[in-house]
């Protein structure tokens, strides 16, 4: 339908709509406030706006979630950045002394861009993605997000997709945001086993014993494996890709060639490297998985670590518009992931065509706007706005994950609240 | 940290139950008194040994038999305490134990003062300082060890023997060290992973639910941590008290000193500006510059593009080489504008990078070309990337072929692999240089991809107006190396002869270095 279709020209009209009516303040503010745990947490948090003709507005902020709506209703940015929570409000941070201004505190986020898996994926390159390539995120978000809740024993793990070609996660214990740069960029470096750039081609190199880390990240690869890289990339096919495959690993590629010569079917071909790598590794004493290497360089997530490291480093927000594709930055639901499809996501036009839909009791709302309490309808009608829309049910998820955190820190403000009272 | 005027007894009590082991962690400052040039000799003996700890640091693998074995006669030579075992009693010639324990305790207090003022300084004497802790500790006895970890009252969870075996499988893979066997017979700690992340990064240890298991024999891991964390809290309170040091004009300018000497040439000086034009670049990148860079311009002409961390390390380097930002912005927005950036998106997205590199943009620092250091240990390449050290972020293979189209002779290359293999990237470039300018030996020790160019210049000897001006620019260290030893020394000439002589020594140190 047309309503989809989404025309970078109409940006301007759609966003005073998205603002006003259906972008989810509340929700927004109820995360960044982060139950008010700490004293000025939401007033310290540093936003910054991207207008028209990609005018770049560093260290807004906030001091109440009213201000931000009228101050995000009043700019209309085309994309919204979360940043840092400073030592004192990013928007004096031109008055106080050089050097006090510091960046304390902040989610661990990760960025993970298909544009950094271009030498793997021959179905499309650059900015685009199709289903076939969007594996690959689904396969970064099991990884990751098991290795993030277990390994490191982070629980509140917010998914997002990013409206064009990538996914963010926003790791959002309290623990997490208050972890150092040397330690944000030490987990980011545990997380990565594609290592390399342009001048690396075997970007994965195993040595034994193989970590319980790589082990569990091996497991996931291996389910998607043979559908995602044997079939739809199809790297065992042409003779280009297979060349690709076996570069560098010289002491096994002439045989491998040799091999797939009279056999020319991929789970063929790939259970015939697995073999070879069987016997090498009963005959050898160390350093022989190859065929491990081969499937974490196609699949393994491919990390941005400088975007996870610097504490005061920007990142796209959720709920934020993609301009390009109209998108909105949406939650995911794990739950879901497998189905989830990044050309479901509704776009600004989608949602604002869809507020214009003519509904039922829409004459009642006529008469109880004309209320005494008008600004209180105002309120109610904008929660049921972005219900009527297909934005709902990612702002329902967003939900559930903040009664997630709020059951975290009532232990908190319990036992905060005790204490006050022995006085 | 004060130095009272009243004079202790070297032998007593306290400083000796102090030096009781031969390995401390600095908690309590010195406060004896002690003669100036003692003061001096001690600050820059040293540095010397962190420098050292810094260079083998880059040539060889920590802790490796050949690092351990230049640090140890570096130990010997600068009478610092090197071998735990030794015993207390004076040997036949030189300083006894005691006295090496004293100069290792007081020349860290010494250049705590010189080493706090600023971000940059403090962590450069943080990572050597945790560097040779870890060099010494890893160095002690078992026992010592123990009897370190309980002088300084260190004690760690350590996990049940039921814990230990629902868990074997994991912590066998988890450390190269570990084995069936040696699980049973050694004590696993528990700590939370922000205390060790030597060994999270590099995935050498257990890590769940946000504790990592460590065995004892990494244990060194955890104790460093501790060390970092009291040292830069530490230098933080240094820092505090640093005016009343500061107003004591015999230490000022020798702190001062001390603390400059450590960088040596940043190569952000410019007077060459605008001596080089940008036809020549071309050129000059074929002949003098060194293979990073030269794989950077042409990554450059060739995608009409280059990613953040290619664009800085680049950028800087040519900034170093004397072009301007007019001349800057110039070249990058002809080529990028080849590409698939039009000269709008470039004024708008890149433009301000490259001011910002020029300290115009920001916060306005004006940033300085990176080292070999830099380039090597920081910000790896990844996917699109072309920057970094072509000999450590390249595959051998890939290194290979491009050293063959560089025509580059098959000897040549195999000598420059084999140093590669062994980690000498600084090395491998260094021979690099020899080959492609036809000489025997380069006579200089390779730290700076704009030294390189300078070198290449200066061998080359074309472009003569740019290496004129390339000569005059550089700090007082730069000078002796260009000028011989009688060029005249502006940091030294108000200070007193002493101090003057120590200055020199130290700049011929790091001139050598």
């Amino acid at each position: 339908m047309s309503s989809s279709d989404y025309d970078s020209a109409c940006l301007p009209d759609l966003l005073p709509l998205y603002y006003r009516r259906l972008f989810p303040f509340s929700q927004y503010y109820r995360w960044l406030n982060y139950g008010g745990v700490q004293k000025n947490y939401f007033q310290n948090r540093e936003f910054s706006f991207t207008l028209k003709d990609d005018i770049y507005v560093r260290y807004q902020s906030f001091s109440t979630q009213s201000e931000l709506e009228k101050e995000m209703q009043k700019m209309n940015p085309y994309k919204i950045d979360v940043g840092a929570v400073y030592s004192h409000r990013p928007s004096q941070h031109n008055t106080v002394k050089s050097g006090t201004f510091q960046a304390l505190e902040k989610e661990l986020v990760f960025d993970i861009d298909m544009t950094d898996y271009d030498d793997v994926r021959s179905c499309c390159s650059a900015a685009d993605i199709c289903s076939k390539c969007w594996t690959l995120m689904t396969i970064a978000i099991r990884i990751l997000d098991r290795a993030l809740r277990e390994d490191f024993g982070f629980q509140h793990l917010l998914w997002v997709y990013s409206g064009r070609r990538g996914v963010h996660c926003w790791v959002c214990d309290e623990a997490a945001r208050k972890l150092s740069v040397a330690a944000r960029s030490a987990v980011a470096e545990y997380l990565s086993l594609v290592k390399g750039g342009e001048e690396m081609m075997k970007k994965v190199v195993l040595s034994d014993p193989i970590h319980p880390f790589i082990r569990e990240s091996l497991t996931v690869v291996e389910r998607y494996f043979p559908r995602y890289a044997l079939q739809d990339q199809d790297i065992l096919g042409r003779k280009e890709s297979v060349d690709k495959v076996l570069a560098l690993r010289l002491h096994v590629r002439k045989e491998l060639q040799q091999d797939f010569q009279n056999e020319k079917k991929p789970e063929s071909r790939w259970k015939l490297i697995r073999e070879q790598a069987l016997r090498k590794q009963s005959t050898a004493k160390k350093g022989q998985h190859f065929e491990k290497e081969i499937m974490l360089q196609y699949c393994y997530p491919r990390l941005d670590v400088n975007v996870s490291k610097g504490v005061n480093h920007l990142l796209k927000s959720p709920f934020s518009v993609h301009p390009k594709t109209g998108r909105i930055s949406v939650p995911i639901d794990l739950k879901e992931l497998d189905t989830f499809d990044p050309f479901a996501v509704p776009t600004i036009s989608l949602i604002c065509e869809e507020l214009d839909r003519p509904r039922e009791g829409d004459e009642e709302e006529k008469s109880a706007e004309t209320n005494e309490n008008e600004k209180d309808t105002a309120e109610r009608r904008k929660i049921r706005d972005y219900k009527r829309t297909s934005l709902a049910k990612y702002v329902k998820h967003l939900d559930q994950f903040l009664d997630g955190m709020a059951r975290s820190w009532k232990g908190h403000l319990l036992r905060k609240s005790d204490l006050q009272k022995e006085f | 940290m004060q130095f009272p005027s009243r004079r202790r007894k070297q032998t007593s009590n306290p400083q000796t139950e102090l030096y009781a082991h031969p390995l401390q962690f600095y908690g309590e400052p010195p406060l004896e008194n002690m003669s100036l040039a003692e003061f001096e000799t001690f600050a820059v003996d040293r540095l010397k040994l962190l420098k050292t700890v810094e260079n083998l640091g880059v040539s060889y693998v920590k802790l490796s038999e050949p690092y351990a074995k230049k640090l140890e006669s570096e130990f010997k030579n600068l009478s610092f305490p090197y071998r735990p075992e030794a015993d207390d009693r004076k040997t036949q010639s030189g300083p006894n134990e005691y006295d090496k324990r004293r100069k290792d305790h007081i020349s860290h207090f010494i250049l705590r003062l010189a080493y706090c003022q600023t971000e940059d300084l403090r962590r450069w004497f943080i990572q050597q300082e945790v560097d040779l802790f870890r060099y010494r500790f890893n160095d002690l006895p078992a026992k010592q060890k123990l009897e370190f970890l309980h002088r300084n009252n260190l004690q760690y969870d350590t996990i049940s023997v039921e814990e230990k075996k629902s868990l074997l499988d994991k912590l066998v893979n988890s450390s190269y060290a570990v084995s069936g066997i040696t699980v049973e017979d050694q004590d696993f700690y528990k700590v939370p992973f922000q205390d060790a992340l030597d060994l999270v990064r590099t995935r050498k240890v257990y890590l769940k639910a946000g504790y990592v298991y460590i065995p004892h024999q990494d244990i060194v891991t955890i104790v460093l941590n501790d060390f970092r964390t009291r040292l830069s809290k530490a230098l933080a309170l240094t820092a505090r008290s640093l005016p009343a040091v500061h107003s004591d004009e015999r230490l000022q300018p020798l702190l001062n000193h001390l603390s400059h000497a450590y960088v040596g040439q940043d190569y952000s000086i410019q007077k060459n500006v605008g001596k080089i034009s940008l036809e020549q670049i071309d050129s000059l990148s074929g002949k003098s510059f060194p293979l990073c860079m030269r794989q950077l311009h042409q990554s450059l002409r060739e995608n009409h593009h280059l990613r953040h961390g290619g664009r800085m390390q680049y950028g800087l380097f040519l900034k170093g080489i004397g072009l301007s930002l007019e001349q800057a912005l110039q070249f990058w927005r002809s080529e990028f504008i080849r590409g698939k950036v039009d000269a709008d998106k470039f004024d708008k997205a890149y433009a301000y990078g490259i001011r910002h590199m020029f300290g115009k943009e920001g916060k306005r620092a004006d940033y300085t070309p990176y080292s070999c250091m830099k380039v090597i240990l920081s910000n790896a390449p990844s996917q699109g990337d072309h920057h970094g050290c072509p000999f450590r972020h390249s595959d051998p293979e890939l290194l290979k072929q491009k050293l063959q189209f560089y025509k580059v002779s098959p000897s040549g290359i195999s000598q420059i692999l084999e140093l590669v293999k062994g980690m000498h990237y600084q090395l491998a470039c260094q021979k690099y240089f020899e080959l492609t300018h036809n000489i025997e030996d380069a006579n200089f020790s390779l730290n700076h991809p704009n030294q390189y160019f300078i070198e290449s210049q200066r061998v080359l000897g074309g472009g003569k107006d740019i290496k004129r001006e390339m000569d005059a620019p550089q700090r007082p260290q730069e000078i002796t190396a260009a000028k011989g030893n009688n060029a005249p020394r502006e940091a030294a000439t108000n200070d007193p002869q002493g101090l003057a002589d120590m200055t020199e020594d130290l700049d011929s140190f790091f001139q050598d270095a």
